[in-house]
């Protein structure tokens, strides 16, 4: 927690110094544009907010329902499943994204950008997501799963009281880095027009050639959206884990 | 005491067990009565422990079959879910659920599985822990608790569901002599009070103890069946007698 703090601190001390190396005065900010422009950040930053909670929302969603299949080895959905996460572990988000918006249009089917973006971060995490939770159910001993059965619990009670919540308390940590992850990737969903945080930046860049005044602006918006997102989610951990491991 | 004339609760006819090519149970037959302990002894692999997973479902069978309560376990329509219900077990390394405290450990069968009102349980449950001594860690977390503490928790939980037999698989083999004592003294208890059980163990003193009849059984096969006293003093068979003075020294 406090190092989250001073990351937050020495990036302010890094931008700040009293005075320049080389003993000049410091730099000029142009506070008059940081203000003008601050609305239009607010509004960029409500839509990165928003593609990401969404995108990670799904993504988790879709991470839980694919472990689980493979966990039980539905057949023909299980080798669909593998399919799924190879294909989207290994080609980068911005194809993805071009296809989605371009290459399905072609096949007639045309989503907004909204929708597409989100479906992009959906199907990039999903199968990150999908990973992290197998190895969580995969942590949960097979006496466990033999412990729960003989108390007379049905296969989806099992699950649901049993693997889940343990398979949670392992797989938290790599959640939290995956949250976090996509939360950042929304960087890229600029690139299909949207008006998220980056794209508004390159915008501002374009337009004013206050270069320093925006990159500054991005970087703050984007610590003052995951920060609290990173206590969150350790706060979460915490939680989640202390039944089991005690920290 | 004898039992022979209770009513039969467990029936295993010609019980066939196998791991590929391996034959691990060969042709067991067996009666349990009500209220009877049975203790199974034998060699480190002989099948004991398969015996008691054969019972609840645990592992599939290739041959022969087991009644409980006149009601065929074998074959693909058996209610597991039900019939677990009836037949508590308790596993050598506890497996009580690390994320959840004692008390919901407790409650999750009887409140799940078998839907009952959560005061009532409470109060079994509160009644069973002070039995065992352990009322006053009804909120710890298993990861707090011995493993002598968490063996006698994993005893309640399997007693809440009301079962009307117990298995209990090599429960004291992962505990320290002191607590090994407190384990078995609370199955002594519970035989005291008439339930039946079928006792996997290697505490011979205890077996003796506690056992209505010894069921010996080598290499998947049922070597001897006696009273406990005639088993510890007079063995008939070679293979019995082999096994019992590994315990002398």
């Amino acid at each position: 927690m406090v190092y989250k703090l001073l990351s937050f601190g020495f990036f302010i001390f890094l931008i700040f110094p009293e005075k320049n190396l080389d003993g000049g005065e410091c730099m000029d900010i142009n506070w008059q544009f940081i203000i003008s422009t601050l609305p239009l950040y607010q509004k960029a930053a409500w839509i990165t907010i928003k593609l990401g909670f969404w995108g990670t929302l799904l993504s988790v969603i879709i991470g839980l329902v694919c472990s689980i299949i493979l966990y039980f080895r539905i057949k023909v959905l299980k080798e669909l499943v593998e399919i799924y996460v190879e294909l989207s572990r290994n080609t980068p988000l911005l194809i993805q994204l071009f296809f989605l918006y371009f290459g399905l249009t072609k096949l007639g089917i045309t989503m907004s950008e909204t929708t597409c973006a989100i479906t992009g971060l959906a199907f990039l995490g999903g199968s990150y997501m999908s990973e992290a939770f197998r190895s969580g159910i995969e942590a949960v001993s097979k006496t466990q799963i033999e412990s729960g059965l003989s108390i007379g619990l049905s296969q989806t009670q099992l699950i649901r009281y049993v693997i889940l919540p343990q398979a949670f308390a392992v797989t938290m940590p790599s959640l939290a880095a995956n949250c976090i992850f996509l939360f950042k990737e929304t960087s890229i969903v600029g690139a299909i027009a949207i008006a998220e945080l980056m794209h508004v930046t390159q915008d501002v860049i374009g337009m004013y050639y206050q270069t320093f005044e925006s990159l500054f602006m991005l970087v703050v918006a984007y610590l003052i959206i995951i920060l609290p997102l990173s206590f969150l989610l350790s706060w979460l951990e915490r939680k989640v884990r202390y039944a089991e491991f005690g920290n | 005491m004898n039992k022979e004339n209770h009513q039969v609760l467990l029936e295993i006819k010609d019980l066939h067990k196998e791991y590929d090519t391996r034959t691990v149970l060969d042709g067991i037959h067996l009666r349990v009565h009500k209220g009877e302990v049975i203790v199974v002894l034998g060699p480190s692999g002989c099948g004991k422990s398969t015996l008691l997973r054969c019972l609840n479902g645990l592992e599939s069978i290739q041959g022969g079959d087991i009644q409980f309560n006149g009601e065929s376990l074998v074959g693909s329509n058996v209610n597991w879910q039900k019939t677990r219900q009836k037949i508590g077990m308790v596993f050598q390394n506890y497996d009580l659920f690390p994320h959840m405290t004692v008390i919901e450990n407790i409650l999750l069968g009887p409140i799940k599985v078998q839907k009952r009102e959560k005061k009532e349980v409470m109060e079994q449950a509160t009644q069973l822990l002070e039995r065992v001594g352990l009322s006053d860690r009804k909120d710890s977390y298993p990861r707090q608790l011995s493993g002598g503490q968490k063996q006698r928790i994993a005893i309640v939980r399997a007693l809440c569901m009301n079962p009307e037999i117990m298995l209990f698989d090599e429960v004291t083999a992962a505990l320290d002599p002191e607590m090994v004592r407190e384990v078995l003294d609370v199955i002594l208890g519970l035989a005291k009070q008439g339930m039946t059980m079928m006792i996997v163990t290697h505490e011979m003193g205890f077996a003796q103890a506690v056992a209505d009849r010894i069921l010996f059984i080598d290499e998947g096969k049922v070597c001897e069946m006696s009273e406990p006293k005639e088993f510890f003093t007079n063995p008939k068979t070679e293979r019995a007698q082999q096994f019992l003075n590994i315990f002398q020294f």
